[in-house]
């Protein structure tokens, strides 16, 4: 057999037509196959796209808009809000500028449907021009913050830093207001509402999970007996059983094991439970981190003279978050999916204000379809943007290619 | 050959830096702190109770219920105990996440086979399926599912008809299912028969023919039982053992066939569509798992298209696919909780409205989490144990 020396030129793209024959047509099956497809898809479009312009009425979410944003934030203290989406969609132009690759999509994805929001006429009175202006606002912001990050070359550490010390100052200082201060009366967390609760929730239950997940994970791969038993008990435990038994635990049964004087937000109790039980989840994920590394890492850093503690948190913890970074990203979606569960204890978050928008007039009693359509849209775009996220991320680790 | 230990002297090491008096260190100040944690709990707990005189027994078990369950598959009345009621729940759980099981599987094969196909078109539509089921909350697809479509439908007079038929109105779902007639229990007597001979046949004559390699033809055979013990069992029973019950429309409503509660469809639809979304996944990586070279291997070794499929790539894919199959069928059982918001009464909304009604929080709601943990744990350990039969053995 003789071999040919000469290399295989690259395949060449394919025209429309055999691209057609190739893909679509390749045999009677195929073809059978395109054709049945291509008629489900004509009529599924067609009563689509005739449900959504002439059937539904979309009046329950064009009404209120600012109830799907923020619940029932004093509208006499909207600058509150506003001030922190104008801090958020900045802080996003700077990672934009950093972390391109993840970012960007999401970044104009956001800047155009707030531009957008700020332009289309409404006719409601509480998208006043103030509103508006917030609105346009935050494309400039964006933009600003990514013209910021690239002249500056500002490091991601930074950034990160900044993040932190935003969701702080929002968290604490700006939404809830402090007495003392005589600008910023107090807002109980009763009246926050909408997406700000489920991206809190959300945000709020990955970051503050983290940290208590990798503990977890650590004390189940411990050598001491006592901490190994209680990491496996509490993660298997809060795995075993749905998301909503916990929620429904910590709203209404941990009161009865605290002492009868003190109370807790509810809207800290609903955190609460999501930390606790995404820390069960982020400690196996992690878990599967720590036991890809490979025993002579260990080994290496013990002949070093490291301690254990230096060899844990020098050596094996860096090596193996970076491995579970996308898994962390999936489980961050499934835990922003799972905020919603908070309606069934009672919390306006985005699904709570939509039930609450449907029994706002009687003629919307009808429009679930509409509303919920909606929720599911927003839910979509954010999480759609983060699995995008993760998949570069994937790529960029080279996870599963080595 | 004896190598010698370097020996230390202990009095060098200064007691914070000694491993073991750290460990130990560590342990007691944790089990202090966790222990003392629970200590101060439980205080505040038997406080809260003492105050309120709701002590911490299951007495109340045998009381009255008193509330109504609209769905159940034992005889259950208000009267009854809530200790009843919360079997009626436990019955709904475990039916729901059956059903959703073994609905979500084909149909996640279905759509990962069609995720798989150089079909452009068919590869697309699966993609959409999938990335659309993904990223949306379960919880607002039920209520798409359930206030959207079902609590819209038509009344039972104007009830649309889907092939089958099955008849789809404001009251829900009704199927047309074959019943038992008198001479059924004959029939049903040489079915199971018939399904043990051949299971029974397939594993002897299998394992004839791999230790001693003479072709028993187990599948043909087996099939052959499969097919013929059911048939005799036709005809031995009289005519017709089965009859199909197709609902028909009597005044308002209709009787007969298999009426599914708008609930209980709207849950097993969400539940099944999200989680073959996810299924489907899990497939779709199992089956592109296996190496085109075994394929092509198999090929070259003379197997024939069944054989690869049966013998080299279904075995193979099997094992990477079911640690993750397991799992979802876990969160399916767990995600069926979420029946409560749309009126389902499955084990924990039965918990919650005994709460409310006994006044027994803890109780009750340990009761509903032990539960769910012992079939999360019953599952899994059953699931393992068919894992470890089809994972490789290492030598």
């Amino acid at each position: 057999m003789s071999v040919t020396s000469e290399t295989l030129a690259p395949p060449a793209a394919l025209r429309p037509l055999a691209w057609l024959r190739k893909n679509l047509f390749s045999n009677w099956f195929n073809a059978l196959l395109t054709i049945f497809s291509l008629v489900f898809l004509y009529f599924a479009l067609v009563s689509i796209v005739r449900w959504v312009f002439f059937t539904a009425d979309w009046s329950p979410v064009t009404i209120a808009p600012l109830l799907f944003l923020i619940g029932q934030y004093p509208r006499d203290q909207l600058w509150r809000p506003a001030l922190s989406m104008l801090m958020c969609v900045f802080l996003i132009g700077l990672s934009w500028a950093i972390w391109e690759r993840y970012v960007k999509a999401f970044a104009i994805f956001l800047g155009v449907l707030l531009g957008v929001l700020a332009l289309i006429p409404l006719e409601t009175p509480t998208i006043t021009l103030g509103v508006r202006a917030v609105f346009l606002a935050c494309p400039v912001l964006i933009y600003l913050g990514f013209w910021i990050g690239r002249r500056l070359e500002v490091k991601g550490k930074y950034i990160v830093t900044l993040w932190l010390l935003a969701s702080v100052l929002i968290t604490l200082v700006l939404l809830p207001g402090i007495r003392s201060i005589p600008g910023l009366p107090a807002v109980p967390t009763t009246a926050w509402g909408g997406l700000l609760v489920t991206l809190l929730l959300a945000v709020g239950g990955i970051v503050l999970s983290f940290p208590i997940g990798v503990l977890l994970a650590l004390g189940r791969r411990s050598s001491l007996p006592v901490v190994k038993l209680f990491s496996i008990l509490f993660i298997e435990v809060v795995r075993g059983v749905p998301l909503v038994t916990i929620l429904f635990m910590f709203s209404i049964i941990l009161a009865l094991f605290l002492p009868a004087e003190s109370r807790i937000d509810r809207l800290l109790r609903a955190l609460i439970a999501m930390v606790v039980f995404s820390a069960a989840y982020t400690a196996e994920n992690v878990r599967g981190g720590l036991q890809a590394i490979p025993e002579g890492q260990v080994e290496a850093a013990k002949a070093l003279g490291l301690s254990s503690f230096h060899i844990t948190f020098f050596i094996v913890l860096p090596q193996a978050l970076r491995l579970v970074i996308p898994n962390i990203v999936g489980q961050f979606i499934s835990l922003f999916k799972d905020t919603t569960l908070v309606v069934i204890v009672g919390i306006n978050d985005l699904l709570g204000i939509g039930n609450a928008v449907l029994n706002l007039r009687p003629e919307f009693v009808r429009l679930q379809m509409e509303v919920y359509l909606f929720i599911a849209i927003i839910f979509w775009i954010f999480s759609y943007f983060m699995s995008y996220a993760s998949l570069e991320l994937e790529k960029a680790l080279g996870v599963g290619e080595r | 050959m004896s190598i010698r230990t370097p020996t230390r002297n202990h009095q060098e090491i200064p007691l914070w830096r000694d491993e073991r008096v750290l460990n130990a260190a560590a342990q007691i100040v944790s089990t202090v702190v966790i222990v003392g944690l629970l200590y101060w709990g439980i205080a505040n707990f038997l406080e809260i109770t003492r105050q309120r005189g709701m002590p911490l027994t299951y007495g109340f078990l045998d009381d009255p219920a008193g509330f109504p369950i609209t769905e159940s598959y034992i005889p259950y009345t208000p009267t009854m105990s809530f200790g009843r009621a919360f079997t009626v729940g436990l019955i709904n759980t475990l039916v729901v996440s059956v059903v959703g099981i073994l609905l979500s599987t084909p149909l996640g094969l279905f759509v990962a086979l069609a995720r798989l196909s150089t079909n452009w078109l068919v590869n697309k539509i699966a993609l959409a399926y999938i990335e659309f089921h993904r990223n949306i909350p379960l919880l607002v697809l039920l209520f798409l599912w359930y206030f959207g479509v079902f609590t819209r439908l038509p009344s039972a007079r104007d009830s649309l008809t889907l092939p089958g038929p099955i008849f789809v109105n404001q009251r829900g779902l009704y199927l047309t299912w074959p019943r038992l007639t008198e001479t059924g229990g004959i029939f049903v007597a040489f079915l199971v028969i018939g399904v043990i001979l051949a299971v029974v046949a397939w594993i002897v004559l299998r394992r004839i023919r791999e230790t001693q390699g003479r072709e028993t033809y187990f599948g043909r055979i087996s099939l052959a039982i499969l097919i013929l013990f059911p048939l005799i069992g036709w005809f031995v029973s009289g005519s017709e053992p089965l009859r199909l019950d197709e609902p028909s429309l009597q005044g308002f409503n209709f009787r007969g066939g298999l009426r599914m509660s708008p609930e209980f469809s709207a849950l097993v639809i969400g539940l099944t569509t999200y989680t073959a979304a996810f299924i489907a996944e899990v497939f779709r990586a199992g089956i592109l798992a296996v190496r085109k070279g075994q394929v092509e291997a198999a090929r070259a070794l003379g197997l024939k298209n069944n054989q690869v499929l049966g013998m080299i790539v279904i075995p193979q894919a099997l094992r990477v696919v079911i640690p993750p199959l397991i799992s979802q069928y876990l969160n399916l059982t767990k995600n069926s909780s979420l029946a409560l918001i749309i009126g389902y009464q499955e084990l924990f909304a039965i918990g919650k409205v005994t709460i409310n009604q006994a006044g027994r929080a803890v109780p009750v709601f340990l009761m509903v989490m032990a539960t769910y943990l012992l079939l999360s744990l019953l599952t899994s350990w059953l699931l393992n144990i068919y894992n470890k039969r089809v994972q490789f053995i290492e030598r």
